[in-house]
């Protein structure tokens, strides 16, 4: 008998796209070879080599901070920020006309469904740049005072999980805000990258302006770290995160860290339960959890657990697996057989501590990097995969009792980037909410990005935002503290603290 | 016939009462000029660390207080103050050498200081916060909460205004404080711990450490629970391996300041964390 799953295949077609053999780096309007060791870039969904790629190392950063640097002082730094807004314009529009291509080319290198990449990545891109372009003449209305000032050259290095979507995250607020850049691709996803510098060059941007070269963690170490930097902007790991905290401590630089989670996502016994069952499965299996805010522990009120985890089975075992570029496509390939080991060690220590594991069965392709959609039942809180970031396709079942433990559960993590909430009582959302210790919370709904709407964790989740008017902020030296010292140290006050200061002298 | 002074004993602050340090060190605080002035309890680790957990305790209660409670409990502070401010003019000019008016310019300044943060703790949230215009169907919102317990080194040269000027923003927003008071110059800040008991203030949201700051700051740097480092008075001190310490724990830091830091929302917002929530409007 036919399953009414199964599907005719719909692959998009890659003949939109027109690779080169091989990347350069783009340094000051250029593609040039890299002094470091190539590598390649392959389809993780086959294994297959899509390009070579050129590595930089500290040569390489050294000429993409100057040429950065001589961006900034020669030519963007005099631009107005109604021309600075127009060249992002620009991009915004390059980025919808090529759209097509940039999704294909996001699906093959990173393994996600096109259909994400379609709808959600390459959408979002266009948003950002565009959101941004309209700030750049108007920074004095970002509530930072009058003429905030740029800070200089930002470093910035982005995740695989989504290439170019973090990298529009990173470069539009700089540019509009007045500063360079040099980014830095993750070395599996590097594709997106190298295509958007040739957007940039159709789009005219002045040569260095944006700097984009290619390279593994190490390269990333020498660009957050060079001496020439004013600002680092790093999306990742925790851990990385926290070395960029210690070996930027001093340096008078300006650092924003969008960095590891454990989203509890809490389903009250009065929530809307198709919505729920629906916001669950996209808040883990989006991306095949490859997000840094997915609703990885499931918090369910426990009367009804036995009736969400059954429906979420159900729902699990609807899902197509396979393909990336195939439009039917819900699950994509992992992203690197190191992912995939990880996920595969955390899955194995979940069992090994006694929580319960359900796969949801699936035909698995033979090459590649794949993981089935896997929910964990009967966690405890002391549990790995109830603690770590997995980074995949897998759920960890809690439940609580009261909206109370709901919310000490919730909170019990040294992270804090995003949580959700379902009920349909919201008297209730807006306590929970108010309660919850993160820095986007998704009520009714999960994994909602928008380029206006600030987005950044609490505790080890990092510091800074990204989006909104906040995401601004911090590409800018604020005015406010020498306004605020003017305007209100005035007669006898300011007086003391001068005559203060000669004291201690 | 002469009246035989009362010298004052000066301890710690910590969760509203004014213990000894549990070291049971003290050290000799002296005029400008070197003469006796006090003993000053010195602080240690474990005097550090139970701050810390003082700290901790109060944070809810007083983050969660309404924002107007909170500016009127700051702005009895400077009520306070300014009742007191013969006693604070006279550990001035004592401690720091000053001339009388000097001190009293000081105290005016710090006085005007509470008085205009308390004004900002209703406030700081419509400046900082804003709604976002989503492209969906999307209520959503991003307003500024407190980070939770910070610690702050004051400003080493200045009795009162040092400590008032890195202490008020950093409580305003709803923060609890562990904050190291002038090493030199203590006294006024144990004086300003009386003024805060009688204010209002819960106990535990500011707690006052007097002692070595190169001895207490680095356990308090590295201490997993506290969430925001101002260094605004750590110039002196190694205070790249005090945020260093922080960042094991991705602590917030504001690096050292010359002097004493002005008035500045960014002072108060350095230890806030920005909260978007998104609430669907689609299910009609």
């Amino acid at each position: 008998m036919t399953s009414f799953l199964e599907y005719a295949p719909a692959p998009e077609s890659t003949a939109i796209l027109d690779l080169k053999p091989s990347y350069g780096l783009f340094i000051g309007g250029e593609f040039v070879g890299g002094h470091g060791a190539g590598f390649t870039t392959i389809s993780p969904s086959t294994e297959k080599h899509i390009a070579d790629i050129a590595s930089a190392d500290a040569q390489d950063v050294d000429l993409a901070v100057a040429a950065a640097r001589r961006a900034y002082e020669r030519t963007w730094s005099k631009l107005s920020g109604a021309d600075r807004g127009k060249y992002l314009f620009r991009i915004a529009r390059l980025v919808q006309e090529r759209a097509r291509e940039l999704a294909v080319a996001e699906s093959l290198d990173n393994g996600k469904p096109i259909k994400e990449a379609r709808d959600v990545d390459v959408p979002l891109v266009a948003a950002w740049f565009f959101y941004y372009a309209g700030w750049a003449d108007k920074l004095d209305y970002a509530g930072l005072g009058a003429n905030p000032r740029s800070l200089g050259v930002a470093a910035q290095v982005v995740p695989w999980n989504f290439p170019l979507l973090m990298l529009a995250w990173k470069i539009a607020p700089a540019l509009a805000a007045g500063n360079t850049v040099v980014i830095k691709p993750a070395e599996t996803t590097p594709l997106t990258a190298l295509i958007f510098a040739e957007i940039l060059q159709q789009a005219d941007l002045p040569a260095g302006v944006v700097n984009i070269i290619t390279g593994a963690g190490e390269t990333g170490e020498l660009l957050v770290n060079h001496p020439g930097v004013d600002k680092v902007a790093f999306t990742g790991s925790t851990a990385v995160g926290k070395a960029i905290a210690r070996s930027t401590a001093g340096s008078g630089k300006k650092v924003t860290l969008e960095l590891g989670g454990k989203a509890a996502n809490i389903v009250f016994d009065d929530a809307p339960i198709d919505q729920a069952i629906e916001g669950i499965v996209t808040g883990i299996f989006f991306n095949q959890g490859h997000v840094c805010c997915a609703g990885s522990r499931l918090l369910v009120q426990e009367n009804i657990h036995d009736e969400v985890v059954a429906r979420l089975k159900a729902r699990l075992s609807t899902l197509r697996l396979g393909d990336p570029l195939d439009k039917n496509t819900d699950i994509g390939a992992i992203n690197s057989r190191a992912q995939l080991d990880r996920i595969r060690e955390l899955s194995a220590i979940g069992e090994s501590e006694g929580a319960e594991r359900w796969t949801a069965e699936c035909a698995i392709p033979e090459n590649g990097f794949w993981f089935a959609p896997t929910i964990f039942t009967n966690v405890s809180t002391s549990n790995r995969i109830a603690r770590d970031e997995v980074f995949g396709p897998v759920l960890s079942v809690l439940t609580f009792r009261t909206p109370a433990e709901a919310v000490a559960r919730a909170n019990n993590t040294p992270y804090g980037l995003s949580a959700g909430i379902w009920s349909s009582n919201g008297s209730r959302i807006l306590a929970v909410a108010d309660r919850l210790r993160a820095g986007v919370v998704w009520a009714n709904t999960f994994n909602q990005f928008d380029p206006a709407s600030p987005f950044g964790g609490y505790k080890e989740s990092g510091y800074g935002r990204e989006g909104g008017r906040h995401g601004l902020a911090a590409y800018l030296e604020s005015s406010s503290l020498q306004d605020s010292a003017g305007a209100v140290r005035a007669g006898s006050a300011r007086r003391a603290v001068t005559a203060t200061r000669k004291a201690a002298k | 016939m002469t009246h035989l002074t009362i010298p004052k004993t000066y301890k710690l602050y910590i969760g509203g009462k004014f213990p000894r340090s549990e070291s049971g060190r003290v050290y000799e605080i002296t005029t400008a000029k070197g003469a006796f002035l006090a003993n000053a309890a010195k602080a240690s680790r474990k005097d550090a660390r139970d701050a810390v957990v003082a700290a901790r305790a109060a944070q809810p209660g007083w983050s969660g207080a309404t924002a107007y409670n909170r500016g009127q409990v700051l702005y009895r502070v400077a009520e306070v103050l300014e009742g007191r401010r013969a006693q604070f003019v006279d550990e001035i000019v004592q401690g720091e050498g000053v001339a009388a008016s000097v001190a009293s310019a000081q105290v005016d300044a710090a006085i005007d200081t509470w008085v205009w943060y308390a004004g900002w703790a209703d406030k700081y949230v419509q400046v900082a916060g804003n709604a976002n215009a989503v492209s969906g169907p999307y209520f959503n919102l991003s307003t500024p909460e407190p980070t939770g317990v910070v610690a702050v080194v004051a400003p080493p040269g200045s009795s009162l205004l040092g400590l008032v000027s890195v202490v008020a923003p950093v409580v305003t927003t709803g923060n609890a404080v562990v904050v190291l008071a002038s090493e030199a110059t203590p006294l006024s800040a144990i004086s300003l711990a009386e003024v805060l008991a009688t204010s209002d203030v819960p106990g535990g949201v500011i707690n006052i450490l007097t002692g070595s700051a190169s001895e207490i700051a680095p356990w308090l740097a590295g201490h997993a629970d506290v969430n925001g480092l101002d260094l605004a008075g750590a110039g002196d001190l190694d205070w790249v391996d005090l945020q260093v310490a922080g960042a094991e724990t991705l602590t917030r830091v504001l690096p050292p300041v010359d002097g004493i830091p002005a008035l500045s929302l960014e002072r108060m917002l350095a230890f806030t964390e920005t909260k978007t929530v998104w609430h669907t409007k689609s299910m009609i």
